[in-house]
Protein backbone atom coordinates (compact mmCIF):
# COMPACT_ATOMS: atom_id res chain seq x y z
CA UNK A 1 0.00 0.00 0.00
CA UNK A 2 1.16 3.59 -0.65
CA UNK A 3 0.06 5.22 2.26
CA UNK A 4 1.36 2.32 4.95
CA UNK A 5 3.35 3.22 7.86
CA UNK A 6 7.05 2.16 6.45
CA UNK A 7 7.43 -1.55 7.02
CA UNK A 8 11.30 -2.48 8.37
CA UNK A 9 12.26 -6.15 8.54
CA UNK A 10 12.91 -6.21 12.26
CA UNK A 11 9.86 -7.52 14.52
CA UNK A 12 8.64 -5.38 17.39
CA UNK A 13 9.18 -7.05 20.89
CA UNK A 14 7.24 -6.46 23.98
CA UNK A 15 9.44 -6.33 26.28
CA UNK A 16 12.24 -4.09 25.29
CA UNK A 17 12.62 -1.26 27.50
CA UNK A 18 10.94 2.48 26.79
CA UNK A 19 13.66 4.29 25.11
CA UNK A 20 14.67 1.70 23.22
CA UNK A 21 11.66 3.36 21.14
CA UNK A 22 14.20 6.01 20.50
CA UNK A 23 16.66 3.53 18.47
CA UNK A 24 13.85 2.00 16.54
CA UNK A 25 10.97 3.71 15.71
CA UNK A 26 9.54 1.10 13.55
CA UNK A 27 8.49 -1.25 17.01
CA UNK A 28 5.97 2.08 17.74
CA UNK A 29 4.98 2.21 14.38
CA UNK A 30 3.67 -0.85 14.20
CA UNK A 31 2.05 -1.11 17.67
CA UNK A 32 0.08 1.64 16.53
CA UNK A 33 -1.15 0.23 12.99
CA UNK A 34 -2.09 -3.11 14.47
CA UNK A 35 -4.00 -1.10 17.37
CA UNK A 36 -5.53 1.05 14.57
CA UNK A 37 -6.22 -1.91 12.58
CA UNK A 38 -8.02 -3.83 15.94
CA UNK A 39 -10.24 -0.35 16.23
CA UNK A 40 -11.22 -0.27 12.31
CA UNK A 41 -11.27 -1.66 9.21
CA UNK A 42 -8.52 -1.00 6.56
CA UNK A 43 -10.43 1.79 4.89
CA UNK A 44 -11.06 3.77 8.14
CA UNK A 45 -6.72 2.54 9.32
CA UNK A 46 -5.46 4.16 6.36
CA UNK A 47 -7.52 7.70 6.70
CA UNK A 48 -6.83 7.82 10.48
CA UNK A 49 -2.85 6.92 9.78
CA UNK A 50 -2.70 9.69 7.08
CA UNK A 51 -4.29 12.18 9.10
CA UNK A 52 -2.05 11.00 12.37
CA UNK A 53 1.25 11.74 9.87
CA UNK A 54 -0.02 14.75 8.44
CA UNK A 55 -0.77 16.40 11.92
CA UNK A 56 2.77 15.30 13.08
CA UNK A 57 4.13 16.49 9.67
CA UNK A 58 2.36 20.15 10.38
CA UNK A 59 3.33 20.34 13.44
CA UNK A 60 7.09 19.54 12.33
CA UNK A 61 6.96 22.09 10.09
CA UNK A 62 5.88 24.88 11.91
CA UNK A 63 8.44 24.48 14.55
CA UNK A 64 11.06 24.02 12.23
CA UNK A 65 10.09 27.05 10.58
CA UNK A 66 9.81 28.89 13.83
CA UNK A 67 13.19 27.58 14.65
CA UNK A 68 15.30 28.56 11.93
CA UNK A 69 14.12 31.64 11.34
CA UNK A 70 15.07 32.05 14.48
CA UNK A 71 18.60 30.40 13.76
CA UNK A 72 19.28 32.52 11.03
CA UNK A 73 18.70 35.30 13.37
CA UNK A 74 21.59 34.57 15.46
CA UNK A 75 23.36 33.16 13.02
CA UNK A 76 23.31 36.85 11.16
CA UNK A 77 24.17 38.36 14.16
CA UNK A 78 27.06 36.46 15.06
CA UNK A 79 28.59 36.66 11.21
CA UNK A 80 27.71 40.81 11.83
CA UNK A 81 29.41 40.35 15.34
CA UNK A 82 26.17 41.84 16.81
CA UNK A 83 23.45 40.24 19.70
CA UNK A 84 20.86 39.11 17.85
CA UNK A 85 17.54 38.74 18.91
CA UNK A 86 17.60 39.30 22.96
CA UNK A 87 14.60 41.11 24.17
CA UNK A 88 11.76 38.59 24.21
CA UNK A 89 12.38 35.43 26.83
CA UNK A 90 15.60 33.89 27.39
CA UNK A 91 18.15 34.79 24.18
CA UNK A 92 15.20 36.21 22.42
CA UNK A 93 13.89 32.16 21.73
CA UNK A 94 10.40 33.45 21.65
CA UNK A 95 11.12 36.18 19.28
CA UNK A 96 9.86 33.88 16.47
CA UNK A 97 6.55 33.26 17.92
CA UNK A 98 6.02 36.75 18.72
CA UNK A 99 6.67 37.58 15.06
CA UNK A 100 4.48 34.92 14.04
CA UNK A 101 1.40 36.34 15.84
CA UNK A 102 2.36 40.01 14.68
CA UNK A 103 2.08 38.52 10.91
CA UNK A 104 -0.98 36.35 12.31
CA UNK A 105 -3.10 39.65 13.14
CA UNK A 106 -2.07 41.79 9.81
CA UNK A 107 -4.63 42.67 7.42
CA UNK A 108 -4.40 40.62 4.25
CA UNK A 109 -4.64 43.32 1.99
CA UNK A 110 -6.34 42.60 -1.47
CA UNK A 111 -4.46 43.84 -5.11
CA UNK A 112 -7.18 45.84 -7.30
CA UNK A 113 -6.03 44.58 -10.65
CA UNK A 114 -4.42 41.53 -9.43
CA UNK A 115 -5.53 37.99 -10.88
CA UNK A 116 -6.96 37.22 -7.24
CA UNK A 117 -7.54 33.30 -7.89
CA UNK A 118 -3.71 32.86 -9.00
CA UNK A 119 -2.94 35.74 -6.84
CA UNK A 120 -4.29 33.70 -3.81
CA UNK A 121 -3.22 30.47 -5.31
CA UNK A 122 0.65 31.00 -5.46
CA UNK A 123 1.65 31.01 -1.57
CA UNK A 124 -0.41 27.68 -1.39
CA UNK A 125 2.01 25.65 -3.69
CA UNK A 126 4.99 26.74 -2.72
CA UNK A 127 3.67 25.35 0.62
CA UNK A 128 2.31 22.37 -0.79
CA UNK A 129 5.52 21.64 -2.71
CA UNK A 130 7.66 21.44 0.18
CA UNK A 131 5.32 19.82 2.35
CA UNK A 132 5.11 16.53 -0.63
CA UNK A 133 8.90 16.65 -0.22
CA UNK A 134 8.97 16.34 3.57
CA UNK A 135 7.10 13.31 3.49
CA UNK A 136 9.50 11.01 1.70
CA UNK A 137 12.21 11.74 4.03
CA UNK A 138 13.60 9.55 7.11
CA UNK A 139 13.86 11.06 9.80
CA UNK A 140 15.42 7.91 11.67
CA UNK A 141 14.95 4.16 12.11
CA UNK A 142 11.37 3.84 10.91
CA UNK A 143 10.22 7.39 11.65
CA UNK A 144 9.83 7.59 7.78
CA UNK A 145 6.07 8.49 6.09
CA UNK A 146 6.59 7.00 2.70
CA UNK A 147 9.59 5.27 1.24
CA UNK A 148 9.05 4.98 -2.45
CA UNK A 149 11.60 3.19 -4.35
CA UNK A 150 12.14 5.83 -5.93
CA UNK A 151 12.71 8.69 -2.87
CA UNK A 152 15.36 10.47 -4.21
CA UNK A 153 13.99 11.23 -7.57
CA UNK A 154 10.74 12.06 -5.91
CA UNK A 155 11.83 14.70 -3.59
CA UNK A 156 13.76 16.72 -6.50
CA UNK A 157 10.34 16.26 -8.61
CA UNK A 158 8.11 17.37 -5.69
CA UNK A 159 10.78 20.03 -4.37
CA UNK A 160 11.09 21.56 -7.85
CA UNK A 161 7.53 22.20 -8.23
CA UNK A 162 7.52 25.15 -5.79
CA UNK A 163 8.55 27.59 -8.94
CA UNK A 164 5.54 27.27 -10.14
CA UNK A 165 3.94 29.23 -7.05
CA UNK A 166 6.96 32.17 -7.19
CA UNK A 167 6.14 32.29 -11.01
CA UNK A 168 2.46 32.45 -10.29
CA UNK A 169 3.13 35.36 -7.36
CA UNK A 170 4.96 37.11 -9.43
CA UNK A 171 2.94 37.15 -12.60
CA UNK A 172 -0.39 37.85 -10.73
CA UNK A 173 1.03 40.90 -8.37
CA UNK A 174 0.68 42.87 -11.67
CA UNK A 175 3.99 44.64 -9.90
CA UNK A 176 7.41 44.98 -12.47
CA UNK A 177 9.33 44.25 -9.48
CA UNK A 178 7.72 41.57 -8.64
CA UNK A 179 7.67 40.44 -12.29
CA UNK A 180 10.93 40.79 -12.83
CA UNK A 181 11.66 38.71 -9.85
CA UNK A 182 9.38 35.94 -10.17
CA UNK A 183 11.36 36.03 -13.90
CA UNK A 184 14.83 35.55 -12.39
CA UNK A 185 13.68 32.81 -10.03
CA UNK A 186 12.24 30.76 -12.93
CA UNK A 187 15.51 31.16 -15.17
CA UNK A 188 17.49 30.54 -11.93
CA UNK A 189 15.39 27.40 -10.74
CA UNK A 190 14.90 25.71 -14.01
CA UNK A 191 18.94 25.55 -14.71
CA UNK A 192 20.05 24.78 -11.28
CA UNK A 193 18.22 22.05 -11.17
CA UNK A 194 20.02 20.24 -13.42
CA UNK A 195 22.82 20.49 -11.21
CA UNK A 196 21.02 18.97 -8.17
CA UNK A 197 19.74 15.96 -10.30
CA UNK A 198 23.27 15.36 -11.56
CA UNK A 199 25.23 15.52 -8.39
CA UNK A 200 22.45 13.47 -6.89
CA UNK A 201 22.76 11.04 -9.57
CA UNK A 202 27.24 10.50 -8.76
CA UNK A 203 25.83 9.25 -5.26
CA UNK A 204 22.82 6.99 -6.62
CA UNK A 205 26.00 5.12 -9.05
CA UNK A 206 27.41 4.34 -5.79
CA UNK A 207 24.74 3.25 -4.00
CA UNK A 208 22.66 1.45 -6.44
CA UNK A 209 19.58 2.46 -5.68
CA UNK A 210 17.05 5.63 -5.04
CA UNK A 211 15.30 4.89 -2.24
CA UNK A 212 16.11 6.54 0.31
CA UNK A 213 16.06 3.83 3.16
CA UNK A 214 18.39 1.56 1.20
CA UNK A 215 20.47 4.74 0.69
CA UNK A 216 20.80 5.09 4.26
CA UNK A 217 20.77 1.37 5.18
CA UNK A 218 24.47 1.40 2.15
CA UNK A 219 26.34 4.03 4.71
CA UNK A 220 26.13 1.77 7.46
CA UNK A 221 30.05 0.95 6.74
CA UNK A 222 31.23 4.19 6.15
CA UNK A 223 29.33 7.54 4.81
CA UNK A 224 28.72 8.07 0.98
CA UNK A 225 31.15 10.94 1.42
CA UNK A 226 34.18 9.32 2.85
CA UNK A 227 33.05 5.64 0.46
CA UNK A 228 33.42 7.79 -2.78
CA UNK A 229 36.23 10.25 -1.66
CA UNK A 230 37.05 12.48 -4.58
CA UNK A 231 33.88 12.41 -6.60
CA UNK A 232 31.63 12.10 -3.85
CA UNK A 233 33.36 15.38 -1.97
CA UNK A 234 32.80 17.35 -5.71
CA UNK A 235 29.44 16.36 -5.65
CA UNK A 236 28.57 17.74 -2.09
CA UNK A 237 30.28 20.70 -2.76
CA UNK A 238 28.32 21.18 -6.23
CA UNK A 239 25.49 19.82 -4.32
CA UNK A 240 25.64 22.78 -1.42
CA UNK A 241 26.41 25.34 -4.12
CA UNK A 242 23.30 24.33 -6.63
CA UNK A 243 20.86 23.53 -3.59
CA UNK A 244 21.69 27.20 -2.00
CA UNK A 245 21.01 28.26 -5.68
CA UNK A 246 17.56 26.69 -5.75
CA UNK A 247 15.94 27.60 -2.47
CA UNK A 248 16.35 31.15 -3.85
CA UNK A 249 18.71 31.99 -0.82
CA UNK A 250 21.62 34.47 -0.41
CA UNK A 251 24.15 34.62 -2.67
CA UNK A 252 21.85 33.82 -5.34
CA UNK A 253 18.69 35.65 -3.74
CA UNK A 254 17.92 37.86 -6.53
CA UNK A 255 14.42 36.67 -6.81
CA UNK A 256 14.12 38.90 -3.62
CA UNK A 257 17.38 41.24 -4.21
CA UNK A 258 15.79 44.10 -1.27
CA UNK A 259 18.42 46.79 -2.85
CA UNK A 260 16.59 46.43 -6.21
CA UNK A 261 13.88 44.64 -6.11
CA UNK A 262 11.87 45.67 -3.37
CA UNK A 263 10.77 42.26 -1.99
CA UNK A 264 10.66 40.45 -5.57
CA UNK A 265 8.00 37.90 -5.99
CA UNK A 266 6.27 38.31 -3.16
CA UNK A 267 6.07 42.34 -2.83
CA UNK A 268 2.80 42.51 -2.84
CA UNK A 269 1.72 39.83 -0.09
CA UNK A 270 0.86 40.72 3.29
CA UNK A 271 0.35 38.63 6.90
CA UNK A 272 -0.21 35.21 6.74
CA UNK A 273 0.23 34.84 2.49
CA UNK A 274 3.73 36.71 2.95
CA UNK A 275 4.40 34.47 5.79
CA UNK A 276 3.39 30.94 3.40
CA UNK A 277 6.30 32.61 1.63
CA UNK A 278 8.62 33.14 4.23
CA UNK A 279 7.99 29.48 5.67
CA UNK A 280 8.28 27.69 2.59
CA UNK A 281 11.53 29.70 2.11
CA UNK A 282 12.95 28.18 5.47
CA UNK A 283 11.35 24.51 4.81
CA UNK A 284 12.76 24.09 1.81
CA UNK A 285 16.61 24.90 2.81
CA UNK A 286 15.57 22.06 5.45
CA UNK A 287 14.15 19.96 2.89
CA UNK A 288 18.02 20.37 0.73
CA UNK A 289 19.67 20.49 3.83
CA UNK A 290 18.27 17.01 4.84
CA UNK A 291 18.47 15.71 1.41
CA UNK A 292 22.61 16.32 1.76
CA UNK A 293 22.34 14.70 5.04
CA UNK A 294 21.12 11.89 3.97
CA UNK A 295 22.71 11.07 0.36
CA UNK A 296 26.03 12.24 1.64
CA UNK A 297 26.56 12.47 5.31
CA UNK A 298 24.84 8.98 5.76
CA UNK A 299 21.07 10.23 7.35
CA UNK A 300 20.60 8.65 10.56
CA UNK A 301 23.39 6.58 10.75
CA UNK A 302 26.04 7.17 13.40
CA UNK A 303 29.44 7.74 12.71
CA UNK A 304 31.37 4.53 12.81
CA UNK A 305 34.90 4.19 12.09
CA UNK A 306 36.46 1.03 10.66
CA UNK A 307 37.66 -1.64 13.78
CA UNK A 308 37.27 0.79 16.58
CA UNK A 309 34.70 -1.03 18.56
CA UNK A 310 34.75 0.84 21.91
CA UNK A 311 34.81 4.14 19.74
CA UNK A 312 31.58 2.52 17.11
CA UNK A 313 29.70 1.49 20.09
CA UNK A 314 29.98 4.90 21.94
CA UNK A 315 28.67 6.64 18.63
CA UNK A 316 26.12 3.76 18.21
CA UNK A 317 25.17 4.89 21.83
CA UNK A 318 23.39 8.45 20.42
CA UNK A 319 19.70 8.33 18.92
CA UNK A 320 19.32 7.93 15.02
CA UNK A 321 17.18 11.23 15.22
CA UNK A 322 20.29 13.03 16.79
CA UNK A 323 22.27 11.73 14.40
CA UNK A 324 19.80 13.04 11.41
CA UNK A 325 18.91 16.50 13.60
CA UNK A 326 22.92 17.21 14.00
CA UNK A 327 23.62 16.91 10.20
CA UNK A 328 20.46 18.44 8.99
CA UNK A 329 21.90 21.44 11.15
CA UNK A 330 25.68 21.43 10.50
CA UNK A 331 24.26 21.77 6.39
CA UNK A 332 21.97 24.47 7.31
CA UNK A 333 24.90 26.45 9.02
CA UNK A 334 27.24 26.03 5.96
CA UNK A 335 24.24 27.70 4.04
CA UNK A 336 23.67 30.59 6.47
CA UNK A 337 27.49 30.95 6.42
CA UNK A 338 26.90 31.71 2.66
CA UNK A 339 24.46 33.88 2.76
CA UNK A 340 26.21 36.12 5.43
CA UNK A 341 29.37 36.07 3.80
CA UNK A 342 29.17 36.35 0.05
CA UNK A 343 27.59 38.94 -1.90
CA UNK A 344 25.13 38.73 -4.29
CA UNK A 345 25.55 37.44 -7.84
CA UNK A 346 24.49 39.08 -10.89
CA UNK A 347 22.29 37.63 -13.00
CA UNK A 348 24.57 36.87 -15.75
CA UNK A 349 27.60 36.31 -13.38
CA UNK A 350 24.36 33.38 -11.68
CA UNK A 351 23.95 31.89 -15.25
CA UNK A 352 27.85 31.38 -15.87
CA UNK A 353 28.37 29.64 -12.89
CA UNK A 354 25.86 27.20 -13.62
CA UNK A 355 26.22 26.24 -17.25
CA UNK A 356 29.92 26.72 -17.80
CA UNK A 357 31.36 25.88 -14.62
CA UNK A 358 28.92 23.28 -12.10
CA UNK A 359 27.26 21.76 -15.41
CA UNK A 360 30.75 20.25 -16.99
CA UNK A 361 32.12 19.78 -13.60
CA UNK A 362 28.99 17.52 -12.49
CA UNK A 363 29.06 15.81 -16.09
CA UNK A 364 33.20 14.47 -15.40
CA UNK A 365 32.13 13.88 -12.10
CA UNK A 366 29.24 11.48 -13.24
CA UNK A 367 31.80 9.69 -15.42
CA UNK A 368 34.55 9.60 -13.05
CA UNK A 369 32.09 8.00 -10.65
CA UNK A 370 30.80 5.67 -12.74
CA UNK A 371 34.40 4.42 -13.76
CA UNK A 372 35.63 4.15 -9.98
CA UNK A 373 32.77 2.04 -9.37
CA UNK A 374 33.13 -0.48 -12.25
CA UNK A 375 36.95 -0.56 -11.53
CA UNK A 376 35.75 -1.07 -7.61
CA UNK A 377 38.11 2.14 -6.44
CA UNK A 378 35.22 3.24 -3.87
CA UNK A 379 35.89 1.93 0.09
CA UNK B 1 -16.85 1.12 -1.85
CA UNK B 2 -13.02 0.62 -1.57
CA UNK B 3 -10.52 3.56 -1.24
CA UNK B 4 -8.87 2.82 -4.50
CA UNK B 5 -11.92 3.53 -6.19
CA UNK B 6 -12.48 7.02 -4.10
CA UNK B 7 -9.25 7.68 -5.09
CA UNK B 8 -9.30 7.24 -8.54
CA UNK B 9 -12.74 8.91 -8.59
CA UNK B 10 -11.12 11.75 -7.81
CA UNK B 11 -8.00 12.07 -9.68
CA UNK B 12 -10.35 10.69 -12.58
CA UNK B 13 -13.11 14.18 -11.72
CA UNK B 14 -10.24 16.37 -11.42
CA UNK B 15 -8.55 15.24 -14.79
CA UNK B 16 -11.60 15.92 -16.81
CA UNK B 17 -12.57 19.07 -15.05
CA UNK B 18 -9.15 21.08 -15.22
CA UNK B 19 -9.12 19.50 -19.03
CA UNK B 20 -11.88 21.07 -19.62
CA UNK B 21 -10.82 24.19 -17.76
CA UNK B 22 -7.93 24.71 -19.75
CA UNK B 23 -9.56 24.36 -23.25
CA UNK B 24 -12.20 27.16 -22.37
CA UNK B 25 -10.08 29.67 -19.79
CA UNK B 26 -10.18 32.91 -21.32
CA UNK B 27 -6.81 33.67 -19.66
CA UNK B 28 -3.67 31.89 -20.81
CA UNK B 29 -2.09 31.68 -17.45
CA UNK B 30 -4.79 30.26 -15.91
CA UNK B 31 -4.74 27.47 -18.51
CA UNK B 32 -1.37 27.25 -17.75
CA UNK B 33 -2.26 26.10 -14.31
CA UNK B 34 -5.31 23.80 -14.84
CA UNK B 35 -2.61 22.11 -17.53
CA UNK B 36 -0.73 21.80 -14.41
CA UNK B 37 -3.24 20.32 -12.73
CA UNK B 38 -4.39 18.32 -15.42
CA UNK B 39 -0.62 16.43 -15.22
CA UNK B 40 -0.34 16.30 -11.42
CA UNK B 41 -3.66 14.78 -11.47
CA UNK B 42 -2.58 11.94 -13.71
CA UNK B 43 1.06 11.17 -11.89
CA UNK B 44 -1.16 10.48 -8.65
CA UNK B 45 -3.15 7.84 -11.55
CA UNK B 46 0.75 6.38 -12.04
CA UNK B 47 1.55 6.00 -8.09
CA UNK B 48 -1.92 4.30 -7.41
CA UNK B 49 -0.60 2.21 -10.08
CA UNK B 50 2.54 1.62 -7.79
CA UNK B 51 4.35 2.63 -10.83
CA UNK B 52 6.18 5.26 -8.56
CA UNK B 53 8.94 5.82 -11.08
CA UNK B 54 6.47 6.85 -14.07
CA UNK B 55 5.02 8.84 -11.67
CA UNK B 56 8.24 11.13 -10.24
CA UNK B 57 9.00 11.28 -14.03
CA UNK B 58 5.73 12.73 -14.74
CA UNK B 59 6.01 15.50 -12.15
CA UNK B 60 9.23 16.67 -12.66
CA UNK B 61 9.17 16.41 -16.70
CA UNK B 62 5.70 17.54 -17.00
CA UNK B 63 5.01 19.38 -13.87
CA UNK B 64 8.17 21.13 -13.59
CA UNK B 65 9.92 21.37 -17.13
CA UNK B 66 7.11 21.55 -19.81
CA UNK B 67 4.54 23.56 -17.64
CA UNK B 68 7.43 25.81 -15.91
CA UNK B 69 8.30 26.58 -19.54
CA UNK B 70 5.21 27.14 -20.76
CA UNK B 71 4.42 29.91 -17.15
CA UNK B 72 7.99 31.36 -18.16
CA UNK B 73 7.03 31.88 -21.85
CA UNK B 74 3.48 33.49 -21.09
CA UNK B 75 5.54 35.77 -18.11
CA UNK B 76 7.57 36.99 -20.80
CA UNK B 77 4.52 37.69 -23.65
CA UNK B 78 1.85 38.47 -21.93
CA UNK B 79 0.39 41.12 -19.72
CA UNK B 80 -1.86 40.00 -16.75
CA UNK B 81 -4.93 42.94 -18.44
CA UNK B 82 -4.77 40.07 -21.86
CA UNK B 83 -8.26 38.29 -22.04
CA UNK B 84 -8.73 36.27 -25.21
CA UNK B 85 -11.85 37.02 -27.02
CA UNK B 86 -14.54 34.19 -26.70
CA UNK B 87 -14.69 32.53 -30.35
CA UNK B 88 -17.73 32.27 -32.40
CA UNK B 89 -19.97 29.79 -32.41
CA UNK B 90 -19.06 28.03 -35.47
CA UNK B 91 -15.81 27.54 -34.12
CA UNK B 92 -17.17 25.79 -30.63
CA UNK B 93 -19.84 24.17 -32.29
CA UNK B 94 -17.56 22.16 -34.52
CA UNK B 95 -14.22 22.01 -31.83
CA UNK B 96 -16.79 20.53 -29.57
CA UNK B 97 -18.39 18.15 -32.46
CA UNK B 98 -14.56 17.01 -33.02
CA UNK B 99 -13.97 16.30 -29.58
CA UNK B 100 -17.17 14.49 -28.43
CA UNK B 101 -16.50 12.16 -31.38
CA UNK B 102 -13.01 11.23 -30.59
CA UNK B 103 -14.29 10.69 -26.91
CA UNK B 104 -17.15 8.47 -28.35
CA UNK B 105 -14.20 6.65 -30.51
CA UNK B 106 -11.76 5.81 -27.80
CA UNK B 107 -14.37 4.96 -25.25
CA UNK B 108 -15.99 2.59 -28.06
CA UNK B 109 -12.58 1.22 -28.53
CA UNK B 110 -11.80 0.66 -24.46
CA UNK B 111 -15.22 -0.51 -23.94
CA UNK B 112 -14.57 -3.22 -26.37
CA UNK B 113 -11.44 -4.76 -24.97
CA UNK B 114 -11.30 -7.52 -23.40
CA UNK B 115 -9.44 -6.19 -20.16
CA UNK B 116 -8.11 -10.22 -18.41
CA UNK B 117 -6.97 -9.83 -14.70
CA UNK B 118 -3.81 -11.16 -14.51
CA UNK B 119 -3.31 -13.18 -11.10
CA UNK B 120 0.62 -12.37 -11.09
CA UNK B 121 1.53 -10.55 -8.16
CA UNK B 122 2.16 -6.79 -8.53
CA UNK B 123 5.70 -5.84 -9.89
CA UNK B 124 8.40 -3.61 -7.82
CA UNK B 125 9.44 -2.08 -10.86
CA UNK B 126 12.58 -0.67 -9.23
CA UNK B 127 15.44 1.39 -11.23
CA UNK B 128 17.85 -1.06 -12.02
CA UNK B 129 14.80 -2.94 -13.97
CA UNK B 130 14.10 0.08 -15.76
CA UNK B 131 17.98 0.85 -16.36
CA UNK B 132 18.15 -2.30 -17.85
CA UNK B 133 15.68 -2.46 -19.81
CA UNK B 134 16.17 0.70 -21.93
CA UNK B 135 19.68 -0.35 -22.30
CA UNK B 136 18.76 -4.26 -23.53
CA UNK B 137 18.58 -5.16 -27.23
CA UNK B 138 16.32 -8.51 -26.23
CA UNK B 139 13.17 -8.90 -27.50
CA UNK B 140 12.06 -6.64 -24.40
CA UNK B 141 14.96 -4.52 -24.63
CA UNK B 142 13.84 -0.61 -25.49
CA UNK B 143 17.15 -0.18 -26.81
CA UNK B 144 16.15 1.46 -30.37
CA UNK B 145 13.61 3.37 -29.53
CA UNK B 146 16.18 4.88 -26.62
CA UNK B 147 18.73 5.89 -29.18
CA UNK B 148 16.48 7.23 -31.71
CA UNK B 149 14.58 9.51 -28.83
CA UNK B 150 18.62 10.33 -28.28
CA UNK B 151 19.28 11.54 -32.00
CA UNK B 152 15.76 13.37 -31.81
CA UNK B 153 16.78 15.26 -28.88
CA UNK B 154 20.35 16.03 -29.63
CA UNK B 155 18.85 17.67 -33.53
CA UNK B 156 16.52 19.42 -31.59
CA UNK B 157 19.32 20.99 -29.75
CA UNK B 158 21.75 21.49 -32.71
CA UNK B 159 18.60 23.41 -34.23
CA UNK B 160 18.01 25.54 -30.93
CA UNK B 161 21.37 26.66 -30.99
CA UNK B 162 21.69 27.45 -35.02
CA UNK B 163 18.28 29.62 -34.17
CA UNK B 164 19.78 31.36 -31.43
CA UNK B 165 22.82 32.08 -32.65
CA UNK B 166 23.79 35.79 -33.86
CA UNK B 167 24.07 35.76 -37.37
CA UNK B 168 27.24 37.14 -38.85
CA UNK B 169 27.86 40.58 -38.04
CA UNK B 170 24.53 42.18 -39.34
CA UNK B 171 23.58 43.30 -35.94
CA UNK B 172 19.47 43.25 -35.58
CA UNK B 173 18.20 45.49 -32.62
CA UNK B 174 16.07 42.91 -30.76
CA UNK B 175 14.36 44.34 -27.74
CA UNK B 176 15.43 42.19 -24.83
CA UNK B 177 14.26 41.83 -21.13
CA UNK B 178 17.08 44.24 -19.94
CA UNK B 179 15.21 47.64 -21.69
CA UNK B 180 12.40 47.22 -19.50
Amino acid sequence: MLFDIVDVNSSPSLSDPWWKVFYDFSSLTHKIDSSLHNAMSQFWTTIAEMLIIGVLILLFYALIGLFLVYAERKVCAFMQNRLGPNRVGPFGIFQTIADLFKLLFKELIPIKNADSFLFNLAPFIVIIASFMAIAAIPFAKGLHAIDLNIGVLYVIAVSAMGVIGVLLAGWSSNNKYSLIGAMRSGAQIVSYELSVGLSIITIVILAGSMQLSEIVEAQRTGWFIFKGHIPAFIAFIVFLVSSTAETNRGPFDLAEAESELTAGYHTEYSGIKFAFFFLAEYINMFIVASIAATVFLGGWMPFNVGHWDGFNHVMDFVPPFVWYIGKTFFVIFIMMWFKWTFPRLRIDQLLTLEWKYLLPINLVNVLIMAFLVLMGWHF
Amino acid sequence: MASNQIMFILFAAMIIVFSVLTVTSRKILRAAVYLLFVLVSTSGLYFMLNYQFLAAVQLTLYAGGIVVLIIFSILLTSHISQKFESSGWKKNVFSAIAAITGAILSIITILDYKFSATTEAAKEVDMRLIGKSLLSVDYDGYVLPFEVISVLLLATMVAAIVIAKKSGPAKTQSPTLNQE
